[in-house]
């Protein structure tokens, strides 16, 4: 696994360079203005950043507010005895609610959770089996929509949170069956 | 669906709040959120501005043209109605590549150029189409192959073995890949052969144009034609 990983972590570190250097050196080459047609494709960076900005404070004011309030808690609370049931660490459970909604709020917590019980604990690697196998689903779907002014997402959001439950679960199942005594 | 999760948050929060005793932790927590809402907003304004201008780049160099036409086969499973050779399926590898490299910052920009491009297929601007939908659903699951933060914090708390879960990651984000791929070809289908309730709405008061009344109360465009 180790050479594997070191092999993919080296081509993260050169793929950008990579790019910014060789897609302008082909465009150069096919004729393309390479700063003008820079600057002509940056215009719109700004303007489509800004488009986001009310959609994102909509969602993070909701989720902020949900969290302070104590309601996440409490619905944690609520379905504990269930996982205490199922032999799952309930532990993680308040990072299957997060997950979805805050990708910084979801990581201190996990961070947290590894501080308190170790990273080599069955608790650490769920947590950050979890923490690393999805994105946060209504993150994505805010910025994503938002940016071309979609109202109506239909199903986008539902097939987002099905496969934020189903991860949730596979990485537990995983780390159980992998690292389990 | 986002409706209805928005004003259960703010709902339940409220309630939770009484119950909690915490209504001026909730003032400062929503505040606390817009703020946060801002900054987020305003860190993407630097990769969005320099991605989007070397995107353009080798969109002008018909770069993204030829890697939408070299993964044909891939995407076309994927991505059925968009079509052959669009820009919008280059911006879709570049979105996916960066995502599976853990490039994040790289990966929104070309995930929202991805969306724009599919915007410009898209009859009704409003609505997300299909593809839309595909692309998004491939994002929230994301697929990566290293997990390079968690690895970071894993070394930070002197982990014996950080990258132990990178196996136990990887399994896990491709399942609930295959979860999402899953569920947005069910729906998908299901949309398209029961078109939604709204679309029928439209058709019935532009039927029904000649003075007789809409068959359902027709608010919204009928009454700018009035």
């Amino acid at each position: 696994m180790r050479p594997l990983y070191e092999w993919i972590t080296a081509v993260s570190a050169w793929i950008i360079p990579f790019m910014i250097v060789f897609i302008p050196l082909y465009a150069a080459y096919k004729r393309v203005p390479v700063y003008e047609t820079f600057i002509e494709g940056a215009k719109d960076g700004f303007g489509t950043a800004i488009n986001i900005i009310p959609h994102l404070v909509g969602m993070m004011v909701a989720i902020s507010m949900f969290r302070a309030s104590g309601a996440m808690d409490m619905m944690a609370a609520l379905i504990r005895p269930l996982f205490d049931g199922l032999g799952i660490p309930s532990e993680v459970l308040p990072l299957g609610l997060l997950r979805p909604l805050t990708g910084a709020g979801s990581l201190a917590f996990t961070t947290e959770l590894i501080k308190t019980y170790g990273p080599d604990s069955m608790i650490g690697r769920i947590a950050s089996t979890i923490q690393g196998s999805t994105d946060t689903t209504l993150y994505v779907l805010t910025v994503y929509f938002g940016a071309v002014g979609i109202r109506r997402s239909k199903y986008a959001l539902k097939v987002g949170l099905f496969s934020d439950f189903v991860g949730f679960f596979a990485a537990i199942i995983i780390c159980l069956l992998v690292f389990g005594s | 669906m986002v409706n209805f999760i928005w004003l259960f948050f703010i709902a339940v929060s409220f309630i939770a709040a009484i119950v909690n005793g915490r209504m001026e932790a909730l003032t400062e927590a929503a505040f606390e959120g817009a703020k946060s809402g801002v900054t987020v907003s305003f860190g993407l304004i630097s990769v969005m501005v320099f991605w989007l201008g070397l995107m353009r780049i080798g969109e002008d160099a018909g770069l993204l043209r030829k890697i939408a036409v070299l993964l044909q086969p891939a995407v076309r499973f994927l991505f059925p109605d968009v079509p052959k050779g669009h820009p919008a399926l280059g911006y879709i590898m570049s979105n996916m590549s960066a995502n599976i490299l853990g490039l994040g910052n790289a990966a929104t920009p070309m995930g929202i150029k991805a969306m724009q491009e599919l915007q410009k297929l898209n009859p009704e601007k409003e609505t997300a189409s299909a593809a839309m939908c595909t692309l998004l659903a491939l994002n929230t699951s994301s697929i990566t192959l290293v997990p390079t933060t968690l690895i970071a914090i894993r070394m930070t708390y002197s982990s014996a073995h950080p990258a132990e879960i990178v196996g136990t990651t990887l399994a896990a984000t491709l399942i609930a890949t295959a979860a999402a791929i899953a569920a947005d070809r069910w729906y998908r289908s299901r949309y398209k052969n029961k078109p939604p309730k709204w679309k029928d709405r439209d058709t019935a008061a532009t039927n029904s144009s000649r003075g007789e009344p809409p068959a359902i109360d027709g608010q919204g465009k009928g009454e700018a034609v009035v």
